[in-house]
């Protein structure tokens, strides 16, 4: 039993889950400003003004800054799949070790070398080749996560492979169906654009201090422009991709819709939780705030009609609706296991009669499989709360900052931005809301599709290493300090560039 | 055209593009060798600030190969990924933390207000070197030496104990440091790195005094690294290798096995001839000539060098990633691999590899087109 360890299990998920977010820190703000800092460095191609060539380097600075730390943190996630999940590398790593290493190749290549170019390249290589260097680098990076969402995308939903009882794993057999499966389509729309809002959010932040504080108001007021074009578009982009991917949950993952609601009793023309508290109880009745009604079920299936299924439904089953109860779904799981252990003897015997014989059976039962490893009807369950409360404050945030780029646009375009101090004030702080929407959007997504590591089919807490929990004890606190440490090393060296201001973007220290 | 090859083709395809990436990234660590340099070849600020600018350019190419070499591994080899990774977990974890240090030392290191302070990142900047060359060739020394492992993939269908892979020491990998085999390939790859950061800069900078003394430090290290590299050769030319039965698959330990593969691949007997003769007149080139040449004659070398000696682990009917716990758990190309699709796949993105080597080429011709020296990276706003 030490395997099954519920420590090691959890120590190895809270290791994850730090160093995952740790790297999501940084990486919204590469993907957002890369595209930022080549949008200016085009402006300067064609117009040659000294003024935008400061503006270039000076957000280029920092992109700079943020990227050498978002490469020392997601080095770490890469290499975790092998060190800390080595059941799930190879029960899955015939489907998912592609994406990875199509990453490192097309993407990660391509936003090294042009970066190189990007920095370096002032004075030392052609214009143009410069400028199309930036946007490699944008284009580099947008690239990388692509492939590793098509990863995650398919975790969630797993299609395009068949289970191979001889290599006891499961393995490709339509690389096109992972690749361009909705959930991947939807995750990489949704993920990219709100990277673009976090990067706006980081331009309208530093630029509105500088208003504040009367420094560089030229500079911030074309940085303010710029932002709230691309942050008002991607904002309402967000929206609506944030839409699709929930439709999506929806039909791939109904536990962690239900748990994003807070729905338990199922129901047709099911209301949309939208603002208020979950209590502890275990039906409907545990949330009090305002409903809207009908909305869930269109949200979810574009019908006012549609059952949408509750956690009660998904655990207990509902006949009605065709749902098993998890228990059936334990017992067909189990019943798979073991026919997989029974073919395997069967064929090493060479009884061809028991061998069909078990394959049929492990095969016909094969989409309960991952039920099979649980005790308790109870473990398919997500935490609910977390799910629910990060679900509402990303919504939350998504629908402020439509409002907050819209004003800010308006703002701009009267030439009133200096007027309002409270507008300025909550343009710098709104990059911390940013970073936070796009941490919470995360927890939804990983919280909510617990106690899975690939969708029905492989549970977290068969997924570890065999290692001892004292070895993953040390490497999470080893991780905490040396990534909290660089953390605020990176942002003093921030604060301090964003300080000294683009006019010095000609000085180095 | 890939559809049309057959499995064991593909297996070992992979395993010459994998062993490839190896190499290359190998020759790549001359920047980690760099690093362990620059206290040694600088005499001031000025100078370490000139040679950690040369090396600095590079870094992210480095880290970049490491990055992708791990992700194919894992396309290609999953059961390699899930066994080494998830067992020898301390070394591998010290590895990795030595990467995260790096990768943000450059940047930091001189930037106003940086936290750490700039000896600090300097300081990172040496563990770095020190530890990744070590011991990426101490765990690449365990092909030849094996490790104590068991793998069943029948456990997971045990519902209580479903573990794959498990590891049978407790130190989970830090043993291999205390194997000769494994260290004299660790401080064969530290003191080759270094060999290669000088010559790198005396082909890259623009200062006599600095290449003078590197040129006279590339003599003792490459002394160094030839003690190491032929005592690692001549350990695994005659020691019992890790042989695979074709027809049944049954791992046993067969006398002079390695050297077995050395002579019944003659190709690949050229290719390490070929190496070692490129890394020596590099060296000679560097060290007597102080020609800017070395760096290239030394680098394919040592892509050719590690390329062959991974051939050796791995073809010809040999495991790879081999258990001395149980010799059965061994790994092969053939056990360990992806399916025939996802290979077949792989292989196609793998055509794109030229591709991506001729636009690194030419951004770094474009970039390095003339020689780095003081007043440059002084003048420079975006310098480390
Ligand atoms: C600035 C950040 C941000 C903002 C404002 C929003 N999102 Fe989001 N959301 C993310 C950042 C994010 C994310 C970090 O990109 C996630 C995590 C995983 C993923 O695919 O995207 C995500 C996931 C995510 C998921 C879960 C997908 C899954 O589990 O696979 C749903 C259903 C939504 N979002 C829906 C919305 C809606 C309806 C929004 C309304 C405006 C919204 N999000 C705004
Ligand atoms: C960078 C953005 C991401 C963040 C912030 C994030 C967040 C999280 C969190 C919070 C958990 C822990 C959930 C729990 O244990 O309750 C988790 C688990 C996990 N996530 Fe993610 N995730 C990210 C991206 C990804 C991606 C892209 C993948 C795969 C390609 C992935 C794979 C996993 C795995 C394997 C686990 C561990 C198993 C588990 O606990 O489910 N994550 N992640
Ligand atoms: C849990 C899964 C993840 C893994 C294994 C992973 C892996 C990595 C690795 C190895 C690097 C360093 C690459 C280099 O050498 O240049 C990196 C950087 C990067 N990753 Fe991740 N990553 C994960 C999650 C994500 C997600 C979800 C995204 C985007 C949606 C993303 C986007 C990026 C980008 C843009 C970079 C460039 C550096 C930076 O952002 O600062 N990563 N990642």
């Amino acid at each position: 039993m030490d395997h099954f360890d519920i420590s090691l299990v959890d120590w190895s998920r809270a290791q994850f889950a730090l160093t995952a977010m740790y790297h999501w820190i940084f990486v919204p703000l590469t993907l957002g400003l890369s595209f930022i800092v080549a949008f200016m460095h085009t402006i300067y191609y064609r117009t040659r003004d000294e003024k935008w060539k400061k503006m270039t380097k000076f957000w280029m600075k920092l992109f700079g800054i943020n990227f050498a730390i978002g490469v020392a943190t997601g080095i770490i996630l890469e290499f975790e799949f092998g060190t800390n999940w080595s059941n799930y590398s190879w029960f899955v790593g015939d489907i998912f070790g592609a994406p990875l290493a199509i990453e490192g190749i097309l993407a990660f290549f391509l936003e090294s070398t042009f970066i190189a170019v990007m920095f370096f390249g002032w004075d030392r290589v052609s214009e143009k080749f410069h400028m199309v260097s930036s946007w490699l680098v944008a284009f580099g990076s947008n690239l990388s996560a692509l492939w590793i969402l098509i990863a995650n995308a398919w975790m969630q939903n797993p299609v395009g492979m068949k289970f191979n009882p001889d290599t006891v794993r499961n393995e490709m057999v339509d690389f096109f169906e992972i690749a361009l499966s909705p959930t991947a389509v939807f995750k990489f729309l949704h993920t990219v654009s709100q990277a673009y809002i976090v990067g706006a959010l980081f331009v309208v932040a530093v630029s509105a201090w500088y208003i504040l504080k009367n420094r560089h108001l030229l500079f911030a007021k074309k940085s303010i422009l710029i932002a709230s074009v691309f942050g008002l578009l991607a904002s309402l982009f967000v929206a609506f991709t944030g839409d699709s991917s929930a439709y999506d949950v929806a039909q791939t993952q109904p536990m962690k819709l239900a748990a994003m609601e807070g729905l338990y009793d199922g129901e047709e023309k099911a209301d949309l939780n939208a603002l208020g508290f979950l209590n502890n109880e275990k039906n409907n009745s545990n949330f009090k705030g305002v409903r809207l009604p009908g909305l869930l079920s269109v949200l979810a299936f574009k019908d006012v009609n549609a059952f949408v299924p509750g956690i009660n439904d998904l655990v207990n089953g509902n006949a009605e609706q065709g749902i098993l109860p998890a228990e059936t779904r334990m017992k067909k799981g189990k019943i798979s296991i073991q026919a997989l252990a029974d073919y395997k003897k069967a064929k090493n015997e060479g009884n061809e009669e028991m061998t069909s014989l078990k394959l049929k059976e492990f095969e016909e039962n094969y989409s309960h499989f991952g039920y099979g490893y649980f005790e308790n009807k109870e473990d398919i369950v997500p935490n609910v709360h977390l799910t629910f409360y990060s679900f509402h404050i990303m919504v939350g945030l998504g629908l402020f900052f439509i409002l907050l780029f819209a004003w800010l646009l308006y703002a701009s375009l009267k030439d009133k931005i200096g007027k309002s101090k409270l507008l300025l004030r909550i343009s710098v702080w709104s990059f911390l809301f940013g970073l936070i929407a796009s941490e919470l959007g995360w927890v939804v997504a990983e919280v909510g599709r617990q106690p899975w590591t690939i969708q029905n089919i492989l549970p977290v807490g068969v997924s570890t290493s065999h290692l001892s929990v004292g070895s993953v004890q040390t490497t999470f606190f080893i991780f905490l300090a040396l990534f909290t440490i660089l953390l605020i090393a990176e942002v003093k060296i921030l604060i301090t560039q964003i300080k000294k201001g683009p006019e010095e973007g000609g000085s180095h220290v | 055209m890939f559809s049309n090859l057959s499995y064991p083709v593909l297996q070992a395809y992979w395993w010459i593009i994998v062993s490839l990436l190896a190499a290359l990234l190998i020759f790549l660590m001359f920047v980690q060798g760099g690093q362990t340099l620059i206290r040694q070849l600088a005499k001031n600020d000025k100078e370490r600030s000139l040679l950690i600018n040369s090396i600095g350019r590079k870094w992210d190419l480095t880290f970049t190969t490491l990055v992708t070499f791990g992700g194919a591994f894992f396309a290609s080899f999953p059961l390699f990924y899930s066994t080494s990774f998830g067992g020898a977990y301390w070394v591998w974890m010290l590895i990795l933390f030595s990467f995260i240090i790096q990768a943000v030392s450059y940047e930091y290191r001189t930037k106003a207000n940086n936290f750490l302070g700039r000896k600090t990142y300097d300081t990172f900047l040496f563990i770095n070197g020190l530890l990744s060359t070590i011991l990426i060739g101490v765990a690449v020394g365990t092909f030849f030496t094996g490790s104590e492992f068991s793998v069943d993939k029948m456990n997971i269908t045990n519902v209580s104990d479903p573990v794959i892979s498990r590891w049978e020491t407790a130190t989970h990998g830090l043993e291999a440091a205390f194997n000769i085999t494994n260290l004299s390939l660790g401080l064969a790859v530290f003191f080759l790195a270094r060999v290669l950061a000088m010559l790198y800069f005396i082909n890259n900078i623009d200062h006599s005094e600095i290449i003078q003394r590197a040129a006279k430090t590339v003599k003792i290290c490459s002394a160094a690294f030839l003690g190491f590299f032929l005592l690692f050769i001549d350990l695994i030319l005659t020691r019992e290798g890790f042989a695979v039965d074709p027809d049944t698959k049954v791992v046993f330990l067969e006398k002079f096995k390695y050297l077995h593969n050395l002579l019944e691949m003659p190709l690949v007997l050229i290719l390490l001839l070929a190496g070692v003769v490129g890394v020596l007149s590099g060296i000679f080139l560097g060290a007597f000539k102080i020609s800017s040449k070395g760096i290239w004659f030394a680098g394919a070398g040592t892509v050719l060098t590690v390329f062959s000696i991974l051939m050796l682990a791995g073809l010809n009917n040999t495991a790879f990633y081999p258990s001395t716990f149980d010799l059965q758990s061994s790994l092969t190309i053939h056990n360990a691999s992806s399916s025939k699709y996802t290979l077949t796949t792989m292989s196609y993105v793998s055509l794109l590899v030229p591709f991506v080597v001729a636009y690194i080429w030419y951004s770094w011709k474009s970039l390095n087109k003339q020689k780095v020296n003081e007043a440059d990276i002084e003048n420079d706003t975006m310098k480390y």
